[in-house]
């Protein structure tokens, strides 16, 4: 699987993203730096945990502006398989990609700690290798990941099946405790829960390791 | 030309840095608050000449930028 991470000024979870991916599929990512206005062909793109041009105006917001984002909402539309973690998450809603938005905590605090989740939907090609119901452990880090959207957009995204994961607790005011959801097609997944960071025991668990191995599987 | 800009949250979202002011000033002893909202104010020199034209640009750069419609609402003021 050829994958690729974009990479913003101000991005921080890059290289941890990039070594999950070269552990999990064998094959170092391409580092895309935002300036670019294309990148080799590839099976998977990552946008990064961090704080892209410093959350300035809100976060996610100059990045999802980015030359390089064109060239990602474009494939991404064309069904390129594509994956936001935590600012990353909140790119793709600013890109419009997927819906809703990500405020700040409901608490005011950055929020630091494994936290526990249910995968919602096992179907989808992200969580296909998780069982449905399956309790999980993935550390988040974030100041910004109160989910928000309208009641008819939220009824839909649990009516179609495009939250596929939710915190067991509220740690962040997030509508319905909704912790990552995918757009309709099912090839875009935005989650605030960084699983790049737990990949192997010796970081603490590896529960965040079926997320990439369901992509791998899929890509075959 | 200048344009002034105010980026507001919707009504009905949950604004907790503006609750947090609310409290903040029931604190310090001003009890005559009873609800505070937070924004953010932009102000843009604009090349243009022409109100037309230049509300409807910024009225774009609204939309497409400085924000975001999920959540927050805009007014635009020329002078």
């Amino acid at each position: 699987m050829k994958s690729a991470v974009i990479v913003f000024p101000g991005s921080n979870c890059d290289r941890d993203m990039a070594v999950a991916l070269e552990k999990i599929t064998g094959q170092k990512p391409l580092m895309v730096w935002h300036q670019e206005y294309d990148f080799d062909k590839v099976d998977f793109i990552a946008l990064p945990g961090g704080f892209s041009y410093g959350d300035y105006l809100r976060c996610g917001a100059m990045s999802a502006r980015s030359h390089i984002m064109k060239e990602v909402i474009k494939r991404a539309e064309a069904g390129v398989p594509t994956f936001g973690v935590c600012n990353g998450f909140q790119i793709l809603t600013e890109t419009g990609l997927l819906p809703g938005a990500l405020m700040r905590n409901a608490g005011l605090h950055f929020v630091c700690k494994d936290v526990k989740m249910t995968v919602e939907n096992a179907d989808t090609m992200f969580t296909s290798a998780y069982a449905a119901g399956e309790e999980i452990t993935i550390p988040v880090a974030h100041h910004d990941g109160n989910y928000f959207a309208d009641t008819e957009t939220l009824d839909r995204l649990e009516g179609e099946g495009q939250v596929a994961f939710k915190y067991n607790e509220d740690i962040n005011g997030a509508q319905r405790r909704i912790a990552g959801i995918t757009n309709a097609k099912g090839n875009v997944l935005g989650m605030m829960p960084h699983p790049e960071r737990m990949i192997e025991p010796a970081l603490g668990g590896s529960d965040g390791r079926k997320l990439f191995e369901s992509v791998m599987n899929r890509l075959g | 030309m200048k344009a002034r800009i105010h980026v507001t949250l919707k009504n009905g979202v949950l604004d907790p840095q503006g609750k947090a002011i609310e409290h903040a000033l029931g604190n310090m002893g001003f009890d005559g608050v009873e609800a505070a909202r937070q924004g953010k104010y932009i102000e843009l020199d604009l090349k243009s000449t022409d109100r037309a034209s230049a509300e409807k640009e910024v009225d774009e750069m609204c939309r497409k930028l400085l924000a975001n419609t999920v959540i927050e609402n805009y007014s635009i003021e020329l002078e």
